[in-house]
């Protein structure tokens, strides 16, 4: 599914990923822990393709496809989906329209037809109810005057919407309350089939009590330093980051290890 | 003057003889062959303009120039009573006297008055105009049909009727028998002139008299055709009106004209759409729209602006010089002005309004748009003479590419407008580091009781909104499109239906190649 290969990235010349490696398989749920800038948002937008990440080595391939020569739109019709930490607000471009632009762009890349209104309603009518959307959210601006908590879960209806097969969880946890993280998570798992691999990415255990990792990596200074199974991130919550940080020095920044040992488990 | 004289085009080329009077083709049409590869290159990237055809069709071209003798022509071409032509006599001498404003935040060419044609008629096959479709050079008819606007009133858009203007001729008004049976008028202003020269002497120049500005003198010298609009007492007209400008001929300027009265207690919805051929020169589109609404009355107009923008490199297209405004005469009377600007090289527009009736209510709702190297200067006039007067102006600048786009707007309140309030808001949206964006708001307010409030923002096209699109799959050209249709949204809510989906297919277009 998704393979990175000693990955460099920069932001505006300041090198932030030093060489990361990562297989996900189909179906595998991948958990991403680390402190704040150790990298790990960097590494889902240039995933996704955000134009102000520029990759100064290594290769990402999804499916085979060479991911780093596809445009972001092109990634996001292959199948990649992103909850976005901080989802924008677009005035006066009602959810409604916003979907049914995404939905049909998706539909185009799959060679199938533009689907009909009544049909796009009717699969608005069910996903929202999939991952319980009040109406009212749906027919206002895209996240405009949205709760931290609704823009989320309006990232989870999307993500129903376009049926993707890899999606990364950007700190999809942060500024929730319990009631709302549980939601969100359930309604992840809801769609979740047996091909649906993700990248989860929080600082904390608590969201993946409720979406279960098959592996866990934890991202230090741009290098994933450990990697291990969901006991590794009970581990953290323990004991915290800088036990990790004593533990690796870790003079190899190659860490090709590191993903080998994710495939096993 | 016979037809003999008419259009010594240069660009018609010497085979052709003169009393063909043929339009001159686009040169590429008329010798494939010598197309350089420039030339293919430019029309590859022009062809996002999608009105910019020409069509052959006989027309008589008056000669260039301007004089007395041009404006006697035009008056007598169009047969009319001499009253008009001495107030067309009396503003060709003012215009004389004044000279081209230099104030707008424009760069506007040197324009030559005498290389200008100033009268054009595609019509000219019959010896007084066409009087049944059968009448009409079916090329026009083409013209009008790849336009989207059939002529014929059994194709038409179902509860609109149009008044077709080319050049400076009306072509065909549709529906105007069903409208008649109401008492309302809705006919070019040539006609009117011939059958309702009354009403047309008591309003004509009444808002815009011909000594408001430069432009207003030379259009009322000159005017061709334009649409007159009369909606009798509690009518409320079951169609919307529209008229449909389409310059063809070339080095021809049009001088538009349009009158509209709406009496007591009536309504009216009137729709203006303009296009015009890619050319290499400018051409001139100098207007005056005068509307009349009387007490209890509403005049919602609306206008999709689309005159050919000139090429990237800023070559060509329309200047479009148009003094517009209402006077809102009678008690609680209403008038919305609502402007989608798309095309035009130069826009100097200020549809304004006069609210001397008590409790008159005025909007001004505008999108204009401006890329490459187009320049706009617009915005309104809102001048509260009556007590209790309302007026909302809501401006949204778009500005992409080389262009400038100037939102410029006058809020005057008078002494004697108790209680009279305006909300002004304008907003600019920037793509890009090249093009600016300006806003030139003045205020002007004598009555202590009055408020006025104006509120104006100025950003940039967000990266984080087309990231955000671009993840769910969707194109940059899309998202722009879906963004600065929402930017735009509370302009085009206020468009009728069918108008509003044009006018958001032409902002994407407008701004195709603006980002990434």
């Amino acid at each position: 599914m998704l393979e990175i290969h000693n990955l460099h990235a920069s932001i505006a010349g300041k090198e932030i990923l030093r060489g990361i490696d990562l297989t996900i398989r189909d179906g595998e749920i991948h958990a991403l822990m680390g402190t704040n800038g150790a990298g790990k948002s960097t590494l889902s937008n240039v995933i996704v393709g955000h134009p102000a990440y520029e990759v100064t080595e290594g290769s990402i391939t999804f499916n085979g496809q060479d991911l780093l020569q596809m445009k972001t739109e092109d990634r996001a019709t292959a199948g990649i989906f992103m909850s976005f930490q901080q989802p924008v607000e677009i005035p006066g471009v009602s959810m409604q329209q916003f979907m049914r632009a995404a939905v049909n762009a998706r539909r185009k890349a799959l060679g199938q037809d533009e689907l009909k209104a009544s049909d796009f309603l009717r699969l608005m009518r069910e996903k929202r109810k999939l991952v319980e959307i009040d109406s009212r959210l749906v027919n206002r601006s895209v996240n405009e005057g949205f709760s931290g908590g609704e823009k989320k879960r309006n990232e989870i209806f999307q993500m129903a919407m376009l049926e993707p097969t890899f999606c990364i969880l950007d700190e999809t946890d942060s500024g929730l309350d319990v009631d709302a993280l549980r939601i969100v998570a359930e309604g992840f798992n809801k769609l979740r089939t047996a091909e649906t691999s993700a990248l989860v990415i929080t600082h904390y255990q608590r969201l993946l009590d409720y979406i279960r990792p098959n592996v866990v990596h934890v991202l230090l200074d741009g290098r994933i330093v450990k990697t291990g199974g969901p006991e590794l991130a009970q581990e953290i919550e323990n004991r915290g980051f800088d036990w990790i940080k004593s533990l690796t020095p870790n003079p190899s920044p190659n860490g090709e290890g590191n993903s080998r040992s994710s495939s096993l488990i | 003057m016979s037809d003999k004289d008419l259009n010594k085009d240069k660009l018609s080329g010497p085979a052709q003889p003169l009393s063909e009077n043929r339009n001159a083709r686009e040169e590429r049409d008329g010798n494939a062959s010598a197309e350089t590869s420039n030339d293919f290159v430019r029309r590859i990237a022009e062809q996002k303009y999608q009105f910019g055809f020409t069509t052959d069709v006989h027309t008589e071209v008056i000669d260039r120039g301007l004089n007395e003798d041009v404006v006697r022509l035009i008056s007598q071409k169009k047969g009319e009573p001499d009253w008009l032509l001495q107030f067309r006599l009396e503003a060709f001498r003012y215009w004389q006297s004044q000279e081209q404003p230099s104030w707008g935040h424009l760069r506007l060419p040197d324009i030559d008055y005498q290389d200008i044609s100033y009268y054009a008629d595609p019509t000219a096959r019959k010896a007084d105009g066409p009087k049944t479709l059968d009448d009409i050079d079916p090329e026009v008819m083409k013209t009008f049909d790849k336009l989207g606007i059939p002529l014929e009133e059994r194709l038409a858009l179902s509860g609109t009727a149009v008044d077709a203007v080319m050049d400076s001729v009306s072509v065909k008004t549709t529906f105007k028998e069903r409208l008649s049976e109401r008492g309302i008028i809705f006919c070019s202003i040539s006609e009117a002139v011939r059958e309702y020269p009354d009403l047309v002497r008591q309003y004509l120049g009444s808002v815009v008299p011909y000594r408001d500005n430069y432009f207003a003198a030379l259009n009322s010298a000159v005017f061709s055709d334009g649409s007159f609009v009369y909606i009798p007492k509690n009518t409320r007209c079951p169609m919307e009106l529209s008229t449909y400008f389409r310059i063809n001929a070339r080095n021809t300027g049009q001088f538009e004209r349009t009158l509209i009265v709406c009496d007591e207690g009536s309504y009216v919805s009137y729709l203006e759409g303009c296009t015009a051929p890619m050319r290499d020169e400018n051409q001139l589109h100098a207007a005056i729209v005068e509307i009349v609404v009387l007490d209890n009355a509403k005049v919602k107009y609306s206008t999709v602006q689309n005159w050919y923008p000139g090429d990237s490199e800023g070559r060509g297209g329309v200047l479009n010089l148009v003094t517009k405004r209402g006077h809102l005469r009678g008690r609680n009377s209403r008038l919305s002005w609502t402007q989608v600007e798309t095309g035009s090289a130069i826009t100097w527009k200020y549809p304004s309004c006069v609210l001397s009736g008590d409790g008159s209510q005025a909007e001004f709702y505008s999108v204009a748009v401006t890329n490459n190297h187009q320049q706009a200067d617009t915005g309104t006039k809102m001048i509260h003479l009556g007590r209790n007067t309302r007026s909302t102006i809501i401006s949204k600048g778009i500005s992409a590419g080389h262009s400038e786009n100037s939102y410029r707007g006058l809020v005057r309140v008078g002494r004697h407008a108790d209680g009279a309030r305006n909300y002004s808001s304008c907003d600019s949206l920037l793509f890009g580091n090249l093009c600016g964006a300006h806003t030139f708001p003045y205020m002007d307010v004598q009555n202590p009781t009055a408020t006025a409030e104006h509120e104006a923002t100025t950003s940039k096209i967000n990266e984080d909104q087309l990231l955000y699109c671009n993840q769910r799959g969707i194109s940059t050209e899309d998202a722009v499109g879906l963004i600065v249709n929402g930017y735009a949204k509370d302009v085009l809510n206020k468009l009728p239906m069918e108008f509003a989906v044009e006018a958001q297919k032409l902002l994407q277009v407008s701004l195709e190649g603006t980002v990434g």
